[in-house]
């Protein structure tokens, strides 16, 4: 076979690595690389999507495999050893050079490496290693790092990633034990959780260290976060969301991502013919939102899925799905409601009932203000009221889900 | 009719300290004339406020941030509309927080639409690499939508430090030579290198880590406007890469304009 120049290399390795959702740069400790040898820095907070794809996804981070060989066969991943893709390998100095090139150009503000594994899971995660180290060491490099850890890895290898890193993850790839078993053989929950236990673990050493030392070592400052594939087995959004409940308790996760299944070329029988809809993946990040920033616990959210199927609406989201189903709790007073309760409503985000909570220490609100602080009023007026405004009791309305719902037209679908 | 000359577009702290003074006085908002430079004034009666003691005020914390954002902003009112708040806030400290008031939340939306240019402008600045003698320097073409050239430097500085790079835009120019900024005049699109050899490498990177089988313009196209795509080397790539996808997709890319619009006759893209 030719040799391949690295954009060939590069354009196998990236397919390879795009079915992974995670792109973020965000977290972690502010860097600059003013007073140092390189380039590089991060914010702390929220990242920069250098671009998007036309699928709508961000860009922040060159998003590569180092190799896309692997001993392994998991049904769902292009790189399965059964797979026929054409394989390809970069060294980890073509991994250095390419990293800085393209932050040199402000095309990226960091590197998101992962890898095949190859020979052993040690070999693989020291061949991973050598790259934060260079760019870390040689390079000075101050920009942000997320690398993917190998479960079975050495803890010292593990140890050593996340020193250099500002987020380390390990996919929990299916949401139940059995899917894993049935889709993944080779895996392992036990230690998959076991792993993430580890570096849950190394992070809060490292920020406790941190915090008595000033120069003591970090571990991932970031933390870590893992991702989940949606609709490659039977596990309904229910359980998903379940199991995210348990994942951000258990190993104090900063994200879960979820990523639908998506038909790749040369796939295996053992997979559904059919992709899930996007749809599904959208209403699953939502439900997520809904536990990270309003405080839904992860039963409330289950209570938003159908009894039946153990699934969320399509055509609404899980926050409206919840209201509709609990509307004896609405209208509520945005002159009076506690928070919690604002947090409640469709169609009011966190900074709109921050702004309400604010504003109302002052004077009372119309529904123009609150129209001021939202995208659309349309939404909200029915689970509302303002000094000038008071819908009809929701419990005898036989049209709201009509009335507020994207798609009327799929109204036959509401049981409740 | 007061008369203030501000040094610049965003002449922030030129506003503040003239704004410092005329409150003190509690000059009306519509007695006062802000101007930048020496554009002549067709006001024949006004006379000019140059000498302006120092006074101090207190005002809500936030407000100073607010106000800075705002004179970035690339609306003539801006300074006015600010000292017309300033007003405000002298008398009714708590109106910052109220953002469902109209007049706050103009202003507010003013704030969100500079540090959406300003976050824009990090995100989309892309450099092309010019070689000088054994020196390489990075320089990069870009307008942004509001007058946040200087409030972006520090970013540049802070990430790319031991570099040599240039920013230019139509209103001026930034040069980092790895210990110093220098400022210079407005610059053209062509004062820019046309190429970069590593910008291939990166647009099979683009294309590779694109899924077609999600394809989402809307998406995209929220967060990376057309009036960007001149000036990002992948975006080149995007109506082939969603040909392949559905007829609407294809029909949504084509019916949004092309060409992108100059400085200061752009609608507010919030
Ligand atoms: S371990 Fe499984 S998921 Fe990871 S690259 Fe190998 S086959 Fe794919």
């Amino acid at each position: 076979m030719a040799q391949l120049d690295i954009a060939q290399k590069l354009s196998i390795l990236a397919d390879a690595a795009k079915y992974d959702a995670s792109c973020s740069s965000s977290g972690g400790k502010k860097r600059s690389s003013v007073g140092g040898k390189g380039i590089g820095s991060t914010s702390g907070g929220s990242g920069i999507c250098h671009a998007y794809t036309p699928d709508g996804r961000c860009i922040s981070l060159l998003k590569i495999l180092l190799t896309n060989s692997c001993i392994f066969d998991c049904h769902y991943c292009i790189n399965r050893r059964s797979s026929n893709v054409r394989r390809a390998r970069f060294t980890a100095q073509e991994v250095v050079a390419l990293t800085l090139d393209f932050y040199r150009r402000n095309y990226i503000e960091g590197l998101f490496l992962s890898s095949g594994i190859i020979h052993s899971p040690d070999y693989t995660m020291e061949q991973i290693l050598e790259v934060a180290r260079s760019l870390r060491e040689d390079h000075d490099f101050r920009g942000y790092i997320h690398l993917k850890t190998i479960p079975d890895a050495d803890p010292a290898l593990v140890t050593r990633a996340g020193q250099h890193a500002d987020r380390v993850s390990i996919n929990v790839e299916l949401p139940t034990r059995d899917g894993l078993h049935a889709l993944a053989p080779e895996k392992s929950e036990t230690r998959i959780e076991n792993a993430m236990g580890f570096m849950q673990t190394a992070i809060a050493d490292g920020a406790d260290a941190r915090r008595r030392y000033r120069y003591a070592p970090v571990f991932a400052p970031a933390g870590q976060s893992t991702q989940m594939i949606v609709g490659a087995d039977t596990a309904n959004d229910r359980d998903i969301v379940a199991r995210a409940g348990r994942l951000y308790g258990q190993f104090e996760l900063r994200r879960i991502y979820y990523s639908a299944f998506s038909p790749i070329p040369d796939a295996s029988a053992a997979l559904p013919p059919r992709r899930p809809p996007l749809m599904r993946e959208h209403r699953l990040y939502q439900s997520d939102w809904l536990m990270r920033f309003y405080a839904f616990t992860p039963d409330e959210v289950g209570d938003a899925a159908d009894p039946v199927t153990g699934m969320l609406p399509l055509d609404i989201d899980p926050k409206l799905a919840w209201a509709l189903k609990f509307r004896e709790q609405f209208p509520v007073d945005v002159n009076r409601a506690p928070k919690e309760l604002l947090l409640r409503v469709p169609g009011l985000g966190p900074r709109a009932v921050q702004a309400i909570v604010q504003a109302r220490r002052w004077r009372r609100l119309r529904l123009e203000d609150v129209g001021r602080l939202t995208v659309s009023l349309k939404k909200l007026r029915p689970f509302l009221i303002t000094d000038d405004w008071r819908p009809i009791s929701l419990t005898d309305r036989t049209d709201l889900r009509q009335l507020v719902a994207p798609q009327p037209q799929q109204l036959d679908l509401f049981a409740g | 009719m007061r008369v203030v000359r501000l040094d610049d577009e965003d002449d922030f702290d030129g506003w503040r300290t003239a704004a410092r003074a005329l409150a003190a006085e509690r000059v009306p908002a519509d007695q006062v004339l802000w101007q930048i430079g020496d554009a002549p004034t067709d006001l024949f009666a006004a006379t000019a406020g140059t000498a302006l003691p120092n006074r101090s005020l207190t005002v809500p914390k936030d407000f100073l941030g607010l106000a800075a954002s705002v004179c970035l902003h690339r609306d003539p009112q801006r300074f006015s509309l600010l000292y017309a708040l300033l007003l405000r806030v002298l008398v009714q400290p708590h109106i910052l927080q109220d953002r469902a008031d109209r007049r706050i939340s103009v202003l507010r939306r003013m704030q969100q639409a500079v540090g959406r240019d300003v976050h824009k402008m990090h995100a989309f600045v892309r450099f092309r690499e010019l070689t000088e003698g054994e020196q390489s320097r990075f320089v990069a073409w870009f307008e942004p939508d509001h007058h946040i050239l200087r409030a972006t430097a520090g970013f540049f500085v802070n990430r790319f430090a031991t570099m040599h790079w240039s920013i230019l835009t139509p209103e001026g120019s930034l040069h980092w030579d790895t210990r110093s900024l220098t400022e210079g005049p407005p610059a053209e699109k062509t004062d820019a290198p046309g190429d970069d050899p590593v910008e291939a490498i990166w647009k099979s990177y683009y294309a590779s880590t694109f899924n077609p089988a999600r394809v989402n313009s809307r998406a995209m196209l929220k967060e990376m406007p057309k009036k960007y795509w001149h000036g990002l080397p992948e975006a080149a790539l995007i109506p082939s890469l969603v040909a392949g996808a559905s007829q609407r997709e294809r029909e949504m890319i084509a019916r949004l304009p092309t060409t992108p619009r100059r400085m200061g006759r752009r609608p507010d893209p919030s």
